[in-house]
């Protein structure tokens, strides 16, 4: 079998990007707070963060909404359980996936125009690019407090999509998330140079997968290292969100779709968890 | 027609969505864009002005300049932090034991390029020569290209599209001066969009050994996974094995096991039997990778005889054993002999 390719290959994006820039579709301007989650590196749990912040901010009695624009790895609808619904449409656009009955917290991903889960998103940029168009203008999220959007990692198309996009709507920032080593930390320091350079407010950092607790002996290890995210916070003079520690439960309850708050009510990761929730709740009260 | 993505994931029943139209006559065609499949499509603004390329000269030039390179190994996972950068360093320095081989590194995550600070070289310099780029050389035979040394401070990023990066993929295939290289171990970052594609597209004429594919064993990253598997055999990449890292860690202090990430659907030995592609092995989380990862040190000379090294070493015959196979079979394939 050949190799596919689904958009052309334009050496000088530039020129052709300016056909794209139709407006965004106004579904999102009854979205009071756009909050992106961001990480230069991978698997340092922003799918993780993004879903628990939700969920989170749902506790609160917030209307939620939560855009997964990882097109190729798309994490949330596992996360849910939520693997195999369907997306409607309707006259005015797509609803998106609600996890609640009372409809407080909706999920668009592009898992749910898969039929097979397998099947690999094999998308150069402009098609994501188009894509996450899409998912800005054509989704009807409704009336929402938070809109939380869940990236890959790195610095390049779904990123640079999804900033132009919402330029006009004035995202309140992007949370970056961390894990505390060298290798993730030197990644997450040139993501912070992308939110300067598109001019998008930092939220704040979290170090993530920060400690782990033996359940044996209660012997604090540190897995991955420790304090790197908080250094790089202070560094650029960022608000440091605090450590969430390396918790087995906290993988298992996303691997099974489980709401890890209503769990482990008690366990110093949720503690954690809230705390950055806070900080987000804090958001909307501050707000003239 | 080679450019039909027949790959596109099929419509959902009645969601009629063109961003995953069947009946799309392909982006290099001369319809692109312009016929009644494509009307509503998000892409035809984008296919209907640009013209059909041929293909590429620098597919052919590729080989040339890779012509002297025995064996290519591209490291792959859908998931992000699993451990591709890690065991591609790894992988080298364990080939590169043998002081006889001669071993390359190519670093195409272009927006993380973590392998200068994970083999030590970071801030080094990329020289120019007549002969093209020289890489960065860790050791004698051990010589490393990244965008990494491109970039003139540590928190430098790199806000490219897809096709900057394709075009930078594209000269460090072409114009990086390797010499003889025994291996070429080329390190990904998650996903399957331009740096995949174009690695496969560009590196069709010079044959790739394989494509080892990491994992952790959490469901969430096996999810990535498949579909990671799902592209190598949809652009006829052959797979080495699956690699499962971050399998279990140790308590130091009372030595017993945990499942930091637990295997929810039996991890990456089931997964591979499900996918049928073979399973290479387990690798223990151990602090220590971290940390030489950190330091810019190898792991396995490290601590040469922890369990984890012993994984390694035992991953990495597995892999060397399948390169020569390959190597036999292109030669009774072409009746040539290179070595
Ligand atoms: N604090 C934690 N403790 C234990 N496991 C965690 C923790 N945070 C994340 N994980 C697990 O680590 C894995 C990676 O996390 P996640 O998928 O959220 O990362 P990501 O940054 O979204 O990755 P990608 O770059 O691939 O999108 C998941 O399986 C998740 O369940
Ligand atoms: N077996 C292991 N034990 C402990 N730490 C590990 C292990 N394997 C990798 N790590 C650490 O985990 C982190 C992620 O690894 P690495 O950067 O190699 O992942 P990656 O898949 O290349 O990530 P990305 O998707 O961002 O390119 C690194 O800090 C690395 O040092
Ligand atoms: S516009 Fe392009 S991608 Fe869309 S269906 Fe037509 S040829 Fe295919
Ligand atoms: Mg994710
Ligand atoms: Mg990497």
């Amino acid at each position: 079998m050949g190799i596919s390719f689904y958009a052309p290959v334009i050496e000088d994006y530039g020129v052709v990007y300016g056909i794209f820039c139709m407006f965004v579709g106004d579904h999102l301007s009854g979205v009071q707070h756009v909050i992106m989650v961001l990480s230069g590196k991978g698997g340092v749990g922003k799918s993780t963060v993004a879903t628990q912040i939700a969920l989170g901010l749902r506790h609160e009695g917030k209307r939620v909404g939560l855009l997964d624009v990882d097109l190729c790895g798309p994490s949330i609808p596992r996360m849910f359980n939520l693997d195999h619904q369907d997306i409607h449409q309707c006259p005015e656009g797509w609803l998106p996936v609600y996890v609640d009955k009372d409809q407080k917290l909706a999920i668009m991903s592009i898992s749910f125009l898969l039929e097979n889960q397998n099947d690999a998103i094999v998308w150069r940029g402009p098609k994501k690019t188009a894509m996450i168009k899409q998912f800005l203008s054509d989704v009807v999220w409704k009336d929402l407090d938070y809109l939380v959007i869940d990236t890959p990692p790195g610095t390049s198309d779904e990123h640079i999509s999804v900033v132009e996009n919402l330029k006009s709507y004035n995202p309140d920032g992007a949370i970056l998330v961390t894990t505390p080593q060298a290798v993730a930390v030197g990644d997450v320091r040139r993501e912070i140079t992308f939110c300067k350079k598109t001019h998008v407010p930092v939220i704040g950092i979290i170090e993530n997968m920060s400690g782990f607790v033996c359940p044996n002996c209660s012997e604090c290890t540190n897995v991955f290292s420790k304090g790197g995210g908080e250094a790089l916070a202070k560094e650029f003079h960022v608000p440091f969100l605090g450590h969430i520690p390396l918790d087995p439960k906290l993988t298992q309850c996303l691997d099974e779709g489980k709401n890890f708050m209503e769990h482990y009510d008690k366990s110093p990761t949720l503690h954690a968890i809230e705390k950055v929730i806070n900080t987000l709740v804090r958001i909307d009260r501050d707000l003239p | 027609m080679a450019d039909v993505p027949e790959n596109a994931p099929t419509r959902k029943g009645y969601f009629d969505n063109f961003a995953f139209n069947n009946h799309c006559p392909g982006t290099q065609s001369q319809d692109a864009g312009k016929v009644s499949a494509c009307q509503g499509c998000p892409n035809q603004n984008i296919c209907a002005s640009s013209k059909p390329t041929g293909p590429d000269p620098a597919v052919q030039e590729i080989s040339q300049r890779l012509s002297n390179v025995k064996h290519k190994v591209i490291v792959l996972s859908g998931k992000g932090g699993v451990g591709k950068s890690t065991f591609t360093a790894h992988l080298a320095h364990g080939l590169a034991s043998n002081s006889e081989k001669q071993i390359g590194v190519l670093d195409v995550d272009i927006c993380g390029p973590s392998l200068p600070r994970i083999l030590g070289v970071e801030g080094e310099q990329v020289h120019q020569s007549g002969s093209g780029w020289s890489p960065v050389y860790v050791d004698d035979n051990l010589s490393l290209m990244s965008v990494g040394f491109l970039l003139s401070s540590p928190s430098d990023a790199v806000i490219w599209r897809g096709p900057k990066k394709n075009g930078l993929i594209k000269q460090f295939l072409r114009d990086v001066d390797w010499g003889d290289l025994d291996y070429l171990v080329i390190d990904t970052p998650p996903g399957t969009s331009d740096e995949h594609l174009s690695i496969a597209q560009y590196l069709k004429e010079a044959q790739i050994d394989g494509a080892v594919i990491i994992t952790t064993p959490q469901e969430v990253a096996l999810l990535d996974v498949r579909k990671e598997i799902n592209f190598c055999q949809k652009v006829g990449l052959p797979i080495i094995g699956v690699v499962e890292n971050m399998s279990g860690f140790v308590c130091p202090k009372c030595k017993t096991e945990s499942q930091i990430f637990p295997p929810t659907t039996g991890g990456g030995k089931k997964m591979s039997e499900d996918m049928k592609v073979p399973f290479l092995g387990s690798l223990p989380l151990d602090p220590l990778i971290g940390k030489c990862c950190d330091e810019g040190k190898s792991f396995l000379s490290e601590v040469p005889d922890s369990p984890a090294t012993k994984a390694y070493i035992s991953i990495i015959k597995k892999i060397e054993n399948h390169c020569s196979q390959t190597l036999a079979a292109r030669e009774t394939d072409t009746g040539e002999t290179t070595s």
